[in-house]
């Protein structure tokens, strides 16, 4: 098919390069420069969709960001990608795309049944009809309307693509570069201010490319290629096309959406798909423009009704007819401009102007063009289904409430213009307050509110002269306050049509006898009857009149339906346009792809990975890994076949007969240092700091000021002033924070420094009953004897030649020892352990045998510390101080924490001596109890206890402490086991703790 | 994002603080005699402002410095910022 709406001539199109591409499987072509939209336009193509309720046929409406209908499914380098704007989307060769909600096709869509079922849905039909029965939303309903409605489809594979953030800081940011965008960043960037100017389009100018205006002697597009091409020479600014600002957020942070590959058939190597900049600017210039207004007739939305400034845009810019018996249907001079430029290309249209008898430059040069116009005529509605093929049109009283005699006339397209919309979008965001401003029936920005200033068609200024004038001004001012410097621009001579006022007309009474559709919002079908139904039903406010008939909700934000919707309620509740007010506007202005918000952040780059210096040893031995925070630790070390299970046995029995290794360097280390340290450790911890002498490590428990536990540790004295804290993996940065907390604001006369060494520091456990005669092997010059360096004992020595730490503590409970070197020596350090421990039949052991081993010992871990148990549920309160005050003892009296049957920590061993008990069940007294049944505490941690070979758990047990001997079900919906327990005492294994002294 | 100014290291991005929470709660003096109200107020009980705020942030992905921060909580207008020992008329 030939491209028979292509002017022979003209537009910005490059004609030298011809595009192939499908659209729902057909082969068309167009030129390099066109978008999808005009590409097809020009190949006649005007039905791309359905809508989103009826199912009515869709065509094209805009010509851009503001375009409700034309939403496709984008093929692209083996991708897809739902709801892409056609007139948005620019073409490349082999660019396939798909219409979207219509099944089977597009020209036989069986939704369309909807649209003569319409009586049914009507507005709030969601919340009405699909109510009952209540069984039916998740059987019936909701299948169907998933299936008649929604959008594209969302592809479930992999994005192959890559995407971008950037940060960015500037002087002025400006969005937009029509005008007032490009003078206010020329005079900016004389300035020698740092200015970023966004355009959301490929080109920049803006109107400047569409209207017939003359900068010093320049045509507008000359003009706008000009200073663009200058202000791409300083070295001050970054112009970039394709780029939308979209948010505007807190302390001037605009959020700026770059498609940097969109356009191309695949993403160059190197390249991201797209780039999301977020941009902190001194101060934000809005120069996005206006958008045209749609009048509101009957069946406005067959497709070939269209934006009077979109038709111009496909004239002008990719030198393609929308067609060729247009009626140009406008209540304001714009309408003219595109009623001229189809004259000028040998089109004769037909302008109908509802006003009475307007005078002004631009209809005298379409009346001398020769160009028919009807004054005081509407267009009552649009007639064909799948492309407008007449209109009935009728005479209006001045009043603009009664039509004459219904005509119909021939026609192939409707170019509507109802006059400009300023899009104050960002000033909003911002939190600019705005106000209506009466003379071009919109709102624009008010005051500003952060550093923001909205100018030209954006700020409600329709004439370029003014616009040129007031932004250059801007420019320059702004800039001046940044940067001191003051270049005087002066105002080039601007050549431009005087306009007259529009009407204030926007919506064509139906005729007697007729029922047509008149939409507000194309892209939700919303019409008018809806708006009246919402309030008829009382809907008052316009945030609920938008959220009962969905106006202005759709993927295109209402950018065409708002305003007309505004003027409906106020016309209906007889108020003023600004007392109904408007919704809110919220970023973001268009929709942004979800890979461009997630950017680098997917798969392993979600998270900091933390690997210890013995990581690449573990993964030479076979270790199974498992997330630590952000850390990966050793899970355990596969032998053969072993499963899980079977390891941690093995490790764990290991550590009981012989001796393990157990990589402890993600232990939260912090060093702490001052000569009042001591004072500030009795402070943070519940036990006494103050008489603990020099090369012993002692452990401690701190709490939150509300009493709860916060994290446990052994800290050791190395030297006067001088100690060494531990912490537990998860808690590591909150109590670095929580100290430097104390230290700077409640007690800032310590005289105490802190600071995190946890990677300074590489760690060994080395546990189990041989594990001394390990140890003398590694510091044959130490004297490790128990008397020489005794339980809770710490000395520092040599391990060939490298530095080491030794600290005799034990959570395995068995005799052991924590060995740390510097991170650099850690792998020397372990392969040291594993070479010499050989004929002590060392064995590495990972978390999971860690787990057991502390388990069946009755050590806490976070599974008991878990943010909910004080010092006594965890029978840690032989450790609380009575003689000294400390952080949350004052809490301890409270009511709850002194009850006689507080919960407290206990063992718990199944009857069979057989069945695992999940963690997480619940402790009950009668597994048959009728429900609820009360739960009594619940299984915190579970292991196979490698001393006894049988199951055992930990649990936090209401009244634990009379509850030993005591036979107990525990249940686990999850798993549905009901498993009879005894209770026992939490110290499994060695409840003397002779082991760890031995 | 906010743009707070560190009094220590000048205008960062709010993603490298954390929040503290009100600046004008003072905790009780170790070893004193108070009322379990004064405790709980401490603990437990604060006013969740609508305007001005004096509160606490820290400068976590900086210079781990706790500071006060005078912001108004409606608005996210910052007035002032202060270091953490600075006395604040």
């Amino acid at each position: 098919m030939s491209q028979t709406y292509r002017l022979e001539n003209g537009g910005l199109i490059n004609r030298y390069k011809k595009l192939s591409f499908k659209f729902n499987g057909k082969t068309y072509y167009g030129y390099e420069g066109d978008t999808l939209a005009s590409a097809l336009i020009a190949n006649g193509v005007h039905l791309v969709g359905r809508s989103f309720k009826y199912h009515r046929p869709r065509g094209f409406f805009g010509a851009g960001v503001d375009e409700p209908y034309a939403m496709v499914q984008l093929y692209r380098n083996d991708e897809t990608e739902p709801n892409v704007k056609a007139t948005e989307q620019e073409l490349f060769e082999g660019l396939e795309a798909k219409s979207v909600n219509c099944w089977p096709s597009v020209n036989f869509d069986i939704g369309a049944i909807n649209n003569f079922l319409k009586i049914f849905l009507p507005a709030g039909f969601y919340y009405k009809t699909f109510m009952w029965p209540k069984s039916f939303w998740y059987r019936v309903y909701e299948p169907f309307i998933r299936k008649a409605a929604g959008l594209g489809v969302v592809s479930t594979k992999h994005d192959k693509e890559r995407y971008e953030h950037k940060y960015e800081y500037c002087d002025l940011l400006i969005a937009g570069s029509g005008p007032s965008g490009l003078a206010s960043a020329y005079a900016a960037a004389k300035n020698s201010a740092r200015v970023i100017l966004a355009e959301d389009k490929p080109r920049f100018g803006g109107s400047l490319l569409t209207s017939d205006v003359n900068i010093g002697n320049q045509s507008g597009e000359d003009w706008a290629n000009r200073i663009i091409s200058e202000l791409k020479q300083m070295p001050n600014v970054v112009v970039k096309n394709r780029s939308q600002i979209f948010g505007y957020y807190d302390h001037n942070m605009l959020v700026m959406s770059e498609k940097v590959s969109d356009h191309l058939p695949k993403t160059k190597k190197y390249h991201p798909k797209q780039r999301l900049w977020y941009i902190r600017a001194k101060e934000v210039l809005i120069s996005s423009g206006s958008i045209e207004r749609p009048l509101v007739f009957g069946n406005n939305d067959t497709p070939g009704v269209m934006l009077s400034s979109a038709a111009k845009e496909y004239l002008k810019v990719y030198g393609v007819l929308v067609g060729k018996n247009p009626l140009v249907f406008t209540n304001n001079d714009s309408g003219y401009e595109t009623a001229i430029e189809f004259k000028k290309n040998g089109i004769n249209p037909i302008i109908l102007d509802s006003r009475v008898n307007p005078k002004s430059e631009i209809i005298d040069e379409a009346v001398n063009l020769g160009i028919k116009i009807k004054f005081s005529y509407v267009v009552v509605a649009a007639q064909g289904y799948k492309k407008v093929s007449s209109a009935d049109i009728s005479k209006i009283s001045d009043d603009k409430k009664k039509l004459g005699t219904i005509e119909n006339i021939k026609c192939d397209c409707i170019c509507v213009s109802g006059f400009w919309t300023p899009t104050i979008h960002l000033a909003s965001q911002s939190g600019n307050k705005t106000k209506f401003k009466e003379e071009i029936d919109a709102f624009v920005p008010g005051t500003s509110k952060q550093n923001e200033t909205t100018l030209g068609a954006a700020n409600g200024v329709f004439t370029l002269e003014e616009t040129l004038k007031s932004s250059f001004m801007a420019g320059q001012d702004l800039s001046k306050k940044i940067t001191n410097n003051d270049n005087k621009i002066s105002l080039p001579n601007v050549v431009e049509k005087k306009s007259s006022r529009h009407d204030k007309f926007w919506c064509v009474p139906l005729p007697e006898g007729k029922n047509y559709k008149r939409f507000l919002d194309f892209q939700n079908d919303v019409s008018v009857s809806d708006i009246e139904i919402a309030l008829k039903e009382g809907y008052r406010s316009i945030e609920h009149v938008k959220r009962y008939t969905t106006l202005g909700m759709a993927t295109d934000q209402g950018k065409t339906s708002n305003l007309n919707g505004l003027q409906l309620v106020s016309d209906i509740e007889n108020k003023v346009v600004p007392a109904v007010g408007h919704t809110t506007f919220r970023p973001p202005y268009t929709p942004i792809s979800i890979g461009a918000i997630v950017g680098r952040e997917v798969g392993k780059h979600s998270k900091p990975t933390r690997k210890t210096p013995m990581h690449s040893w573990h993964e030479n031995n076979n270790a199974v890994f498992v997330d630590a925070g952000v850390w990966l630790r050793p899970r355990y070390y596969k032998q053969g076949k072993e499963t899980l299970f079977e390891a941690s046995k093995r490790e764990a029995k290991n550590v009981r007969t012989n001796v393990g290794v157990c990589d402890v360097t993600t232990l939260g280390k912090i060093d702490i240092k001052g000569p009042d340290a001591a004072e500030f450790l009795n402070r943070v911890y519940t036990n006494a700091w103050l008489k603990l002498p020099v090369g012993k490590a002692r452990y401690g428990v701190m709490l939150r000021e509300d009493g709860i536990v916060m994290d446990d540790g052994t800290t050791t004295r190395i030297s006067e002033n001088h100690y060494h804290m531990t912490t537990t993996t998860a808690q590591a940065a909150n109590v670095l924070s929580h100290l430097e907390y104390y230290l700077q604001l409640v007690w800032p006369n310590l005289n105490v420094n802190v600071v995190s060494t946890t990677e300074q520091w590489a760690g060994a456990a080395i546990a189990g009953p041989k594990s001394r005669k390990l140890l003398k092997k590694l510091f044959p010059n130490n004297d490790v004897s128990n008397e020489g360096l005794p339980f809770m004992g710490y000395i520092e020595s040599d391990l060939f030649g490298v530095k080491a730490r030794i600290f005799r503590i034990s959570f395995s409970g068995e005799l052991a020892y924590e060995v740390n070197v510097e991170s650099d020596n850690g792998n020397f350090m372990w392969e040291k352990i594993i070479e010499l421990g050989q004929e002590f039949e060392v064995q590495p052991y990972g978390t999971e045998a860690l787990s057991t081993l502390r388990i069946e010992m009755g050590h806490v871990a976070g599974s008991e510390l878990d943010g909910r148990t004080i010092s006594y549920d965890t029978s840690l309160e032989g450790l609380i101080s009575k003689k000294k005050d400390f952080i949350g003892k004052r809490s301890l009296n409270r009511e709850a924490f002194t009850s006689s049957d507080r919960q407290k920590i206990v063992g718990v061993v199944p009857l069979d001596k057989k069945t695992s008990i999940p963690e997480g069940s619940h402790l009950v007294k009668d597994a048959k109890a009728t429900l609820p049944n009360k739960k009594l505490g619940h299984i915190s941690a579970s292991c196979w206890s490698v001393e006894y070979d049988n199951p055992f758990s930990l649990a936090i047990l209401k009244d634990g402490k009379n509850m030993i001997g005591e036979k107990l079900f525990v249940m686990s919906p999850l798993k549905n086991k009901v498993i009879p327990v005894e209770i026992v005492s939490s110290h499994y294994v060695d409840p003397k703790g002779e082991r760890v002294r031995s | 994002m906010l743009h707070i100014k560190c009094p220590h290291c000048g205008m960062r991005s709010q993603n490298e603080f954390s929040y503290g929470g009100d600046a004008s709660v003072k905790r009780p003096e170790l070893n004193k005699e108070i009322t379990d109200e004064e405790w709980d107020n401490f603990v437990y009980n604060r006013k969740s402002l609508r305007g001005k705020h004096l509160e606490l942030w820290q400068h976590l992905s900086g210079c781990r410095q706790w500071i006060k921060v005078e912001r108004d909580t409606a608005t996210h207008e910052i007035f002032n910022t202060y270091k953490a020992e600075e006395e604040i008329s």
